[in-house]
């Protein structure tokens, strides 16, 4: 019953038109080759376990079947059979070979995704994580962003991959965006890589696969995939300063004097904490909170009043603030375009 | 040698007052009563341990659901994989291992029986000081939390910075101490399998059930000594100011997963392989034949022991090894595969041309022989390092490693309560409840870790609290849910059927299996010291001899 349920669900899946897939983040809607490469794999490997399988429980259910005790049984016992050296030689050759098998095709892949030499035109991320959001660094690009990375689409023929090392500032995290990749975790003291070339436009989920503590549920990957075009415009407004207008000074004074700048940026301005995400273009994000909410005013308002409420555990403080002050901070993020 | 010489002659005895009876119990250095107490307690917290699961599945049962706390899910999952790995399966396995094999060797106890209680009293107290964290965590103020760290403890999660108050200690300690107890008791069946075995019976006619579980002592000495000795660094880290797995100060938290899981994959052949002794004794004896290419069994056994010490780091194929450690851990993990492949394909031969009866007992090895099958093979998907870096720590592995725990190990473990419960009290189960624990179990089963691969598959990680909706998960964890109450029903009709049969169930008999081994030459259940007279064997199946003097197995052997 199981494997079957597993095998078919998996082929399903598998065979499903890649632009509606089963799940968003399904291993079996592949979007960039090191994800392809694995998808391959997957399939052989399902395919000779699957086998294994059918032989097997056929040989099962027909040992069940044809050697139960019957009603009409003449008590006496069955031949009593010790072994033989033949049938036991067979099961462990034919076995060998398959693992051979296995390893060889397995083995290819290994090296066809860890072995790839980054080419000149790569973009370069560090993605770094933090319990339980993630930062990410362009260090050739001069932008530094948070929990949305934005990477632009590899065509087959130029390819143009990005190559992402991960660092962690506190506790183990893992980077899987199962469409893109396998996943590659992020280990303090343990610095890692790995490289994503998708080759469709469009946001790929994910989120943060290996237990960081108490919001490791709630620390959600998105990967925003654009063209070139559409990429360079984003890292050209990313390189900006943060520009405020007058009309919004009380609640940037608000800002710069609470604890807020301990732990966030907004590049141009007196806060430079980097315990939190950097906020100088937090109104070009789609969410808050590592993917927890979305990025609307009230939802924002909602998280400097109570970040519990949206993210239990979550290490941003409730700031205490008054009713008007709320408004005002507010109304100055919202202008952190 | 017959029969009547090796059971006692007369038992009766005048029954004991409660108190004397309690200090029998808790002073005992009796096998077969540490076996029990070992089984007993094993079945404690399998309950506790149950509703830990039960708790998470409950909370899982729908997206962005609010049952419990974020604390109380992960201080749930770290409790429940402790508890089940260590003061469940574990335990239970050492009850059987100790009960049964002095018995298997027609020995009167096991080499040292001081030690026997010293390892049960240390477990004992281990499994206590993991659940006093409860109360105790916070320091003397009566208010605790257990840990919540995750049963592998990942480094730095477990530092002072990450982890205050003393929870991570208690689960340390817990380890540290029970750990002690478990080499205490790997020692003790080494030495009674090397050194009682009756007049008679060479290592090459010791019962496959003694082969196993001494091949697993042997592991548990290789493997639990690494656990015990990295608990005792977490200490002088979070204490004593050392850096081992203090990343913040140059320590190293890949240092700590090696350290665990050169433990935790022998550990899996450490519960897999009592899982085997018992299919080994039990599947034989209701096919009514003798196990199919002993030698080759034996052989198996001690390939899995050596291999099993070589594959920990597939446990790892995401921490970013090396392309050659990779590959080295990919074909040792699918080495293991092959001797493994060997006993089922033995088991079968067993089965193969025999008279096959569906007691109890043979369904649950049957539905073991299964699951396992395709544990093993969702085993070798997780060996293809590639395809783990989407499978590891997603919910897929949860499946799979339930499916060899629950699938192969619990469902070897309930036909080995009902094989030898006859023997244990001296009373027949009830085959009816027998029968309906075990399909309530195996739907149950099937529900809850047939479709948890498929969430997995889709992208969902392990040990989330919550997940989003649309993410084609819902549907799948709801039936996974679902499935959790049918197993609970399963196992308070095993609980029932115990204690209804050990209080009314009819007299079992010596031997109402018709077996072949040693243990059911003396009484039901047997008395101190077992047998009467020292037996002596001249083959594997010393019973099978006596019943057929005409046909005896020492003419094949």
């Amino acid at each position: 019953m199981s494997p079957v349920v597993v095998w078919i669900c998996g082929a399903t899946a598998a065979f499903a038109d890649t632009a509606q897939p089963l799940s968003p983040t399904s291993i079996f809607a592949p979007a960039s080759t090191p994800a392809k490469s694995i998808f391959g794999l997957s399939l052989f490997v399902l395919a000779v376990t699957g086998a294994i399988f059918l032989i097997v429980f056929a040989l099962l259910l027909y040992s069940v079947v044809k050697f139960r005790k019957r009603k009409n049984d003449d008590g006496r016992e069955p031949p009593q059979v010790y072994g033989s050296n033949q049938v036991e030689l067979a099961w462990t050759v034919i076995p060998v070979l398959i693992v051979v098998a296995l390893f060889m095709a397995t083995a290819r892949v290994i090296a066809s995704v860890q072995k790839t030499v980054r080419p000149d035109n790569a973009i370069e991320v560090v993605a770094i994580g933090h319990q339980f959001w993630w930062e990410y660094r362009y260090p050739t690009l001069g932008v530094v962003t948070a929990n949305e990375l934005h990477v632009p689409v590899s065509d087959e023929n130029h390819p143009t991959p990005t190559f992402i090392k991960l660092l962690s500032a506190d506790t183990d995290h893992s980077f899987w965006v199962p469409r893109l990749a396998g996943k590659t975790d992020l280990i303090p003291n343990h610095p890692n890589s790995m490289w994503i070339d998708p080759h469709d436009p469009g946001v790929y989920l994910g989120q943060c696969a290996q237990y960081c503590g108490t919001q490791h549920a709630k620390m959600l990957l998105r990967v925003y995939v654009q063209s070139q075009d559409e990429f360079a415009r984003w890292i050209q407004e990313q390189r900006q300063p943060a520009i405020a207008g007058d009309a919004v000074s009380q609640g940037q004074r608000i800002f710069e004097t609470t604890a807020c700048i301990n732990c966030h940026t907004v590049a141009g301005t007196v806060a430079n904490g980097r315990f939190g995400p950097d906020l100088t273009h937090l109104m070009s994000r789609d969410t808050i909170a590592a993917g927890a909410a979305k990025n609307t005013p009230e939802n924002l308002r909602q998280w400097i009043l109570s970040p519990a409420a949206i993210k239990p555990g979550s290490l941003m403080p409730a700031m205490q603030l008054s009713d008007a002050e709320l408004d005002a901070l507010t109304a100055y993020l919202e202008t952190l375009r | 040698m017959s029969t009547e010489s090796i059971a006692w002659p007369n038992t009766a005895a005048a029954s004991p007052s409660f108190v004397d009876h309690l200090h029998e119990w808790v002073t005992t250095v009796d096998h077969k009563r540490l076996g029990i107490l070992y089984i007993v307690y094993a079945l404690i917290f399998l309950v506790i341990g149950g509703i830990e699961a039960t708790v998470m599945r409950i909370q899982l049962i729908r997206p962005h659901n609010d049952f419990v706390s974020p604390q109380v899910f992960n201080r749930m999952f770290t409790m429940h994989g402790t508890t089940m790995i260590f003061f469940v399966v574990m335990p239970v396995l050492f009850g059987f291992a100790n009960y049964l094999i002095p018995l298997m060797i027609g020995a009167r106890d096991m080499a040292f029986p001081r030690l026997n209680a010293f390892s049960f009293w240390m477990t004992a107290f281990g499994g206590l000081l993991l659940y006093f964290s409860l109360v105790g965590a916070n320091g003397l103020y009566g208010a605790g939390n257990a840990p919540d760290v995750g049963w592998f403890a990942y480094a730095p999660l477990t530092s002072q910075t990450f982890s205050v108050g003393h929870s991570t200690d208690f689960w340390t300690l817990a380890l540290l101490v029970s750990g002690l107890g478990s080499i205490g008791t790997a020692i003790n069946i080494i030495a009674t399998v090397l050194c009682m075995r009756c007049p008679g019976m060479t290592l090459a006619k010791m019962p496959l059930f003694a082969w196993l579980n001494f091949v697993m002592a042997g592991l548990v000495i290789l493997a639990v000594s690494p656990l015990t000795a990295a608990q005792i660094m977490l200490v002088v880290d979070r204490y004593l100011g050392g850096h081992f797995f203090d990343t913040q100060a140059g320590g190293s938290a890949v240092i700590w997963m090696h350290f665990f899981w050169v433990f935790g994959h022998p550990e899996v052949y450490v519960l897999v392989l009592p899982a085997f002794a018992f299919a080994s004794e039990i599947i034989p004896v209701f096919s009514r034949k003798p196990i199919f290419g002993y030698p080759v069994m034996v052989g198996a056994t001690i390939a899995i022991g050596f291999i099993s010490m070589s594959v920990w780091a597939h446990h790892m194929f995401t921490v970013g090894m090396s392309a050659a450690a990779n590959n080295f851990f990919v074909i040792s993990t699918m080495a293991i595969a092959v001797p493994t492949g060997i006993k089922i394909f033995n088991w079968l031969g067993t089965m193969w041309g025999g008279k096959i009866e569906f007691k109890t007992p043979m369904l649950f090895c049957i539905a073991f022989l299964f699951q396992f099958l395709i544990a093993g093979l969702t085993g070798i998907m997780q060996g293809a390092a590639p395809f783990d870096w989407h499978l590891g720590n997603s919910y897929f592995v949860v499946a799979h490693f339930h499916y060899v725990i629950v699938g192969g190990i619990l469902f070897c473990l309930f036909g080995a309560f009902y094989y030898w419960f006859p023997k244990m009290s001296g009373k027949m189960y009830s085959e009816t409840l027998g029968k309906l624990h075990f399909w309530l179990f195996i739907v149950g089963f099937h529900m809850t870790f047939d479709f948890m691969h498929i969430p997995g598959l889709l992208g969902m990680p392990r040990r989330i609290y919550t997940y989003e909706p649309g993410r084609g998960w819902d549907t799948w964890n709801l039936v996974v849910t679902i499935g959790v109450f049918f197993q609970a029903a399963g196992i308070l009709v095993f609980l029932g059927n115990l204690i209804w049969s050990y209080f009314r169930g009819r007299p079992a008999g010596n031997d109402p299996w018709d077996a072949w081994t040693l243990e059911w030459s003396t009484n039901s259940p047997p008395p101190a010291y077992n047998f009467y007279t020292i037996p002596s064997v001249q083959s594997r199946r010393p019973l099978w001899d006596l019943k057929h003097p005409d046909d005896p197995d020492w003419k094949y052997e």
